[in-house]
């Protein structure tokens, strides 16, 4: 095995690399000042009638504002919450209740995060309607299907993801956004993964993202509803609930994370696609999964033919390496991913590598050197040599 | 569906072992071979073809047997 020339490996430990972005990127330098500095100004109630409220209704109205410029919306369509799963519940259930009288069928992709089908599952719990969009090998959508199934009869709402948060794939959001326009239909848009990395493209009526993907703190999600969409929220939630100080360290961190996006995604996505050749190249029996062009600058995944996914990741943790995956013996229902599944690529031996603003590309090499050696160490292990 | 040339049981296996199983007795069989895999892992639904695909070998479906799922593969290379 390759040895890094670092101190901390001389002592066998090795340096900690950090590859789970999309699970929750490392907290942004902009978010750390902001936290503190609102902390110290931003405790008071913003609701009260005094001078410390006043000032932190001033840093609440400041943090709303620059996070709607940066989502390209105006302010007053944009709510706070404790994260990116209540957005997401909340905008699939509030559109679907203020759509009621259109119907009540919801058409999403396959492959949308847990809580949008979570929430897809309730509404079917409850007498709704879902209508699952199938993807391809690449996780895409095909628009023509989609716009298809938001003609039907009874549409309330679609949901689809602006990009994947497990394989990475883009999807055509473009294509569907103007069917669901034309069919009326109301287009709810996770953009959890693309949010302060890359452009969301036009033509969402309800947007949910969350901080901490984008290296905002842990608890703030977002939802912004586009002003004439017919939204009912539920009348016993509380319309905006987010911690004010995390709220602004979201702001300020988007803000950063948006100004730096473009010079990123020039700096991570030549290393993504360094992965996905060099993984292909020196690892046997690998699929590398997910569009190989449509895709998110900073994530990529891939699979390992007769590897138990668990032990591939403490061996990659051993080494000090932080990646998460798709396989079912990782997952804490013993399920595959559905995503992977939804894909029809191999769901065992699966590797998701998720990269932020802190990894170098001496850490990728690194990974890239270690890596054939480590699936080898595992496949061994486990007697499977030569199949 | 072509009857299987022989069947392998699985039941019980978590992945990745029901591919693994699969891969040993598959290259032991002729080509032209097929076999039927009983596995009750949720993976394997999706990990079998997918096998099949990366390796050339012919996936014939999925049919139940006794409650169980049960996955064709025929030898093609």
């Amino acid at each position: 095995m390759p040895q890094s020339s670092s101190p901390s490996d001389q002592a066998g430990v090795p340096d900690s690399v950090y590859l789970d972005a999309a699970a929750a990127a490392p907290l942004h330098p902009a978010a750390r000042e902001a936290l503190g500095a609102a902390l110290e100004d931003g405790w008071a109630d913003p609701g009260k009638l005094y001078a410390q409220a006043r000032r932190a209704r001033q840093l609440l109205d400041a943090a709303r504002g620059a996070t709607a410029e940066v989502i390209g919306v105006r302010a007053e369509e944009l709510t706070f919450l404790a994260s990116g799963t209540d957005a997401c519940h909340r905008a699939v259930h509030g559109v679907l209740r203020g759509r009621q009288r259109a119907g009540r069928s919801l058409i999403h992709s396959t492959v949308e995060h847990s809580a949008i089908l979570h929430a897809a599952e309730s509404h079917r719990r409850s007498g709704g309607e879902v209508v699952p969009v199938p993807v391809d090998r690449f996780g895409q959508v095909n628009p023509d299907a989609f716009a298809a199934a938001v003609s039907a009869l009874g549409v309330a709402a679609a949901a689809l993801m602006s990009a994947n948060h497990e394989v990475g794939t883009l999807q055509p959001l473009g294509e569907v956004a103007a069917a669901c326009a034309a069919a009326g239909v109301p287009l709810i848009v996770d953009a959890a993964q693309s949010v302060g990395r890359a452009p969301v493209p036009e033509g969402w009526s309800v947007l949910v993202a969350s901080a901490h993907k984008w290296g905002g703190p842990a608890g703030v999600g977002l939802l912004a509803t586009r002003t004439g969409v017919r939204f009912a929220p539920d009348g016993a939630e509380r319309p905006e609930a987010v911690s004010l100080p995390l709220a602004v360290a979201a702001a300020a961190s988007l803000r950063a994370a948006a100004a730096e996006a473009d010079a990123e995604a020039a700096r991570l996505r030549p290393l993504v696609d360094r992965i996905r050749a060099v993984v292909a190249e020196t690892v046997p029996d690998v699929e590398v999964v997910g569009h190989p062009v449509n895709r998110l600058p900073h994530l990529v995944t891939f699979s390992c033919l007769y590897v138990d996914g668990e032990a591939l990741l403490h061996a990659l943790d051993r080494r000090g390496f932080a990646v998460s995956s798709g396989s079912s013996c990782t997952s804490s229902t013993l399920r595959p991913s559905h995503v992977l599944e939804a894909m029809g690529v191999l769901s065992h031996g699966n590797v998701r590598v998720s990269l932020h603003r802190g990894v170098t590309a001496q850490q990728v090499d690194r990974f890239l050197a270690e890596l054939p050696g480590i699936v080898a160490s595992v496949r061994a292990e486990a007697g499977v040599v030569g199949l | 569906m072509t009857e299987p040339d022989e069947v392998l049981d699985c039941r019980g296996q978590r992945c990745p072992l029901p591919v693994i199983t699969l891969a040993r007795r598959l290259g032991e069989l002729p080509v032209g071979a097929v076999l039927r895999v009983l596995a009750d892992d949720p993976a394997a639904a999706g990990d079998i073809p997918a096998w099949c695909r990366m390796r050339g070998q012919d996936y014939l479906g999925n049919v139940t047997v006794d409650g169980v799922a049960a996955f064709d593969v025929r030898r093609a290379v």
